[in-house]
């Protein structure tokens, strides 16, 4: 904001210093219109990037998409084929992941928010949450395969199903316990003056006002495992054949992706594009619904 | 953290025993407990499995910068420097961008646009990461390759320094590459986080600033920017954690390449593409695959220790 001449000869002093502050207020100007250029910029930039990226796999991906690739499973190259065993594979594990990690989550959110509060183990679990949360998910892959492909003897879609559950949990913790503390005391109040125990006041009266909430938690960790590769390079390995059976290596989307975008095949390059569109446009659109979930409360 | 502890009705009047609350809270505290014997048996196997690979070259595993499955020589040199550069150059891209962002979306966009702009960013965050590996291999690694990085080479050639690190065939892919995809994918951590944490400020603290007459980017940098100042650096040190661990996009773009060079155009690894590349090779009981998990055992002690700084620093005020 430039100060006016009319503004400053009130201000006694010699003329010399009104033309500093001029030139002052000329160069405030100049730089705050400088900064929130480059700040626009970079919005856009990271706008056009977002594009990009959508505009790619829909181009790329669309010219592939045919009733075929759902319905038909994974072929050698040059002889058609789907992806449907991956299709289905992701969809298996990471309803199993998530089948299996949310309540844990939740149980561990109810803990932290209900009953450790500010205590040393409360404490040490919301720490450990928290960096299992941003824990390069690969790792969590080479633990799995340590707990439960080695003693085996063979990878196996259960042991992807350990990997997702794991990255479920921590997400669910931080949403369910922040979800928790947000519900108002005379809520709980008024269910313990009727003389209801501790654990109904949280079933019943909690969970159902954070109900919004945990949901939106649940469909974040359903949208980030669904999406995941690396864990299951080791767990579940991927199969190229039809499979549902927990005991086999798996395929999902994310590996054939992998395997096929890398190969030298343009058909199989094709498919990957495909996998791809389908696979981001189901994410986003999980983490659309989850916010749709939660506006109405906020 | 300050709501009212409500006393338990099972100490209530009644004198009725009710079992469902024992239970229910032995439940919930052993599930918390569960969390912590998974983190622990998480370093715990990594660090078992690594422990023939530590034995047999000490402490030089950390520095050699040998890689040789044939003659099983390993040393984990080459990929903690490749995670490591790729990681720094990232957040020095990365922090302006977000910043940027951040700021726009607090201070300079408007109402309506404040929303779409921010889930779009959001989105972009979501995004699975074998993705970006996808469009990085297919659309940044030929725009690089024809047009960066021939540039960037002519540009700086005889320039001290610079010459060096822009140096090399044009492949497209190599660490620099790896570092601009990994810049695209944490920004959006870094400017929700910071976007998040610029809202945290008090309105009459800026509002008192507006009245003295400063101007928006003074506001920001005399106001926001110091009060903010921990969290911020929080929210980086949270952004530099998922770039050091970042596996499928680096695995597209990288090179993948077991030597170190000067120029930031070679190829190189990192820790997480070095394992996720290398382990279909590694059958079970090799000392090769050891050598994988103590690699991924030095990528969990760098993230934790970067997790654990950016969680102290940021914990406090988003929690507040």
């Amino acid at each position: 904001m430039s100060v006016s001449p009319s503004s400053i000869s009130a201000v006694p002093g010699p003329a010399k210093d009104i033309r500093i502050s001029q030139a002052l207020g000329r160069r405030r100007y100049r730089i705050n219109i400088m900064v929130k250029t480059l700040c626009v910029l970079a919005t856009l930039l990271g706008m056009v990037l977002l594009g990009s990226i959508l505009l790619t796999l829909v181009w790329r991906g669309a010219a592939g998409l045919s009733l075929s690739v759902f319905t038909t499973v994974t072929k050698p190259p040059g002889s058609g084929g789907g992806l449907l065993n991956a299709i289905v594979g992701t969809l298996i594990q990471t309803l199993i992941g998530t089948a299996v990690g949310t309540p844990i989550g939740l149980m561990v959110g109810t803990y932290l928010a209900e009953y450790g509060h500010n205590s040393l183990l409360a404490n040490a679990v919301r720490f450990v949450s928290d960096v299992l949360l941003s824990a390069p998910s690969i790792l969590i892959g080479l633990f799995v395969y340590q707990l439960a492909v080695e003693p085996f003897g063979g990878f196996s879609g259960a042991a992807g199903c350990i990997a997702l559950a794991i990255l479920v949990i921590p997400i669910v913790v931080r949403t369910t316990e922040d979800m928790l503390r947000l519900i108002t005391p005379s809520l709980r109040e008024a269910a313990i003056g009727l003389g209801a125990p501790k654990w109904k006041v949280i079933v019943l009266i909690c969970y159902r006002a954070a109900k919004d909430g945990i949901v939106t938690g649940v469909l974040l960790a359903v949208a980030r495992i669904a999406g995941e590769t690396a864990p299951l390079l080791f767990t579940s390995l991927g199969n190229l054949n039809w499979s549902i059976s927990l005991s086999q290596p798996m395929a999902s989307l994310p590996l054939a992706i992998y395997q096929y975008a890398g190969s030298a095949f343009d058909d199989w390059v094709q498919l990957a594009w495909v996998g791809a569109l389908l696979i981001t446009f189901g994410v986003l659109a999980i983490n659309i619904v989850a916010r749709l979930v939660l506006r109405p409360r906020k | 953290m300050q709501q009212a502890v409500v006393p338990s009705a099972t100490s209530g009047s009644t004198g009725k025993f009710r079992p469902g609350d024992p239970i229910f809270a032995a439940l919930a505290r052993a599930s918390g407990i569960f969390v912590l014997l998974l983190l622990g048996s998480l370093i715990l196997s990594l660090f078992i499995g690594g422990m023939p690979a530590l034995r047999k070259f000490g402490l030089g595993f950390l520095f050699s910068t040998t890689w040789d499955p044939v003659k099983e020589v390993f040393g984990a040199g080459v990929s903690i420097y490749g995670t490591v550069m790729t990681a720094v150059l990232s957040m020095i891209l990365a922090v302006p961008l977000a910043f940027g962002i951040a700021f726009y979306l607090t201070e300079l966009a408007p109402a309506w646009l404040k929303r779409p702009v921010g889930t779009a960013v959001e989105l972009l965050a979501a995004v699975p990461s074998i993705i970006y590996g996808m469009w990085g291999f297919f659309v940044i690694v030929p725009l690089m390759s024809q047009y960066v990085e021939p540039t960037l080479i002519d540009l700086f050639d005889g320039v001290p320094i610079l010459e060096d690190l822009f140096a090399g065939p044009p492949f497209g892919t190599g660490i620099f590459t790896a570092a601009l995809i990994l810049t695209v994918m944490v920004v959006p951590f870094i400017a929700a986080t910071m976007r998040d944490v610029f809202e945290t400020v008090p309105p009459v603290f800026k509002e008192s600033a507006y009245g003295l007459g400063c101007t928006t980017w003074e506001v920001m940098r005399s106001i926001v920017a110091p009060y903010t100042r921990v969290s911020v650096i929080g929210g980086i040190m949270l952004g530099f954690g998922r770039a050091l661990g970042e596996t499928m996009a680096v695995t597209f773009v990288i090179g993948n390449s077991s030597h170190i060079s000067a120029s930031l155009f070679s190829a190189g690894n990192t820790i997480a593409s070095i394992v996720a590349l290398e382990f279909p090779e590694s059958p079970s009981g090799s000392l090769k695959l050891s050598a994988l998990l103590a690699l991924g055992f030095i990528l969990f002690v760098i993230s934790f220790i970067v997790l654990a700084i950016s969680r102290t620093l940021l914990r406090p005020k988003l929690k507040a």
